[in-house]
């Protein structure tokens, strides 16, 4: 049975449109579409409203909390606020909006939600590390020929492959 | 001439505002062309699913290629945009943590984001771990990260020119290898295709 929730945008429409937000963001406001930089904002804007005082004394928040505005107050957090209502937007129009586990089907509900935790922590030290995620490091970075861009997705992707040879059942179902 | 912000050509109130407008694409787009669906993410890396490959590459070469137009045509000036400073080697570290938290969690951050606004339970545990993890990361920041973050510092590195052949060179080059990944992993797929169980492929949307 084929649905309307199984029906998406034809993936080079859909990347061709990608690509020109990343150019009207470059050309409006001299940004790159990112993600995990204002996940960062919203911690440095919960650590500054719990305890200014180390917000001001760690050396990695203290620079985006010297300003008059507050840590939250960044282009990055408004994209972000965008992306939810766009997901809604969009999943509502195709049929797709409730509350769902994503997941392979033999994997179990408790497995994937804890690997989907452990996934988020990796992905939260390794975006601090490597300044950005698939957006802002990879999509951004590349849109302007930036080497890092190249290395995150050769990072990214590369030892990705590698580890989903590793992980491969939590997957693809063991066939006999 | 763009960039408009950074050169006082629009107010911050604007500037924020498109933030969000450029946004709600973005989280469209995500959502429309299936980046929700954790299965079809991971099938980047089994090759069941070539979506993520498409969408990435094309996005990626679409802007490349615009903004290249419109640096040459004096459109805009790249270098007064946030154009990302090279740390090979924190980003090299940091891309393979990112790759095992790929495989394991099924999302990145952006993608999560999208996922759980449109109710996948499983993006909103993902993103309690990146929030997790990126509160560990700043609390040990400068005992166990920051020597690491700052190493490899190269500046700002255009590829092209590190690699000493022109812009537009590389360009094309990379179109050639994008087309031919297109048609590798839709071949791929291709394969897969005839051997899932009709559930799989429903689910897929393939």
């Amino acid at each position: 049975m084929n649905t309307k929730r199984n029906k998406y945008m034809n993936s080079y429409v859909a990347g061709f449109l990608m690509g020109l937000l990343i150019i009207a963001a470059y050309y409006f406001s001299g940004e790159g579409l990112g993600s995990s930089g204002g996940y960062r904002d919203m911690a440095f804007g919960a650590i500054n409203a719990i305890s200014p005082e180390y917000a001001h004394s760690n050396p990695f928040v203290a620079p985006h909390v010297s300003g008059d505005h507050t840590p939250t107050h960044t282009w990055l957090v408004y994209e972000l606020l965008g992306v939810i209502f766009g997901a809604i937007l969009s999943a509502a129009l195709y049929g797709r909006l409730k509350f769902v586990i994503g997941k392979a089907p033999h994997i179990s509900n408790k497995k994937r939600i804890y690997l989907a935790i452990a996934g988020g922590i990796l992905w939260g030290i390794g975006t601090q590390l490597g300044r950005g995620c698939t957006s802002g490091l990879v999509l951004s970075g590349m849109a302007v020929n930036s080497l890092s861009g190249y290395i995150g997705l050769l990072a990214i992707f590369g030892f990705g492959f590698i580890f989903a040879f590793i992980f491969k059942r939590l997957w693809i179902k063991k066939t006999n | 001439m763009g960039p408009l912000y950074p050169q006082e050509l629009l107010n911050p109130e604007y500037n924020l505002l498109i933030g969000a407008l450029i946004g709600i694409g973005f989280g469209f787009l995500l959502e429309a062309s299936g980046f929700t669906n954790t299965r079809k993410l991971a099938g980047v890396f089994y090759g069941y699913d070539a979506t993520v490959i498409k969408v990435f590459f094309t996005a990626a070469l679409t802007a490349l290629i615009g903004l290249f137009f419109m640096h040459y045509l004096g459109w805009i000036d790249i270098t007064l945009t946030f154009y990302p400073k090279t740390f090979w080697i924190p980003t090299l570290i940091g891309g393979a943590i990112m790759g095992l938290g790929f495989v394991i969690g099924g999302f990145c951050p952006g993608t999560s984001l999208s996922a759980a606004a449109s109710g996948k339970v499983d993006a909103m545990a993902f993103i309690v771990g990146v929030m997790l993890g990126i509160f560990g990361f700043i609390f040990t920041y400068d005992t166990l990260w920051e020597s690491l973050r700052k190493s490899g510092n190269m500046g700002k590195v255009n590829i092209a020119q590190w690699i000493g052949i022109k812009e537009g060179l590389f360009i094309f080059l990379f179109t050639v290898i994008a087309i031919a990944t297109f048609w590798i992993f839709q071949k791929w797929q291709d394969s897969w295709k005839q051997k899932m169980s009709e559930e799989d492929i429903n689910d897929l949307g393939i």
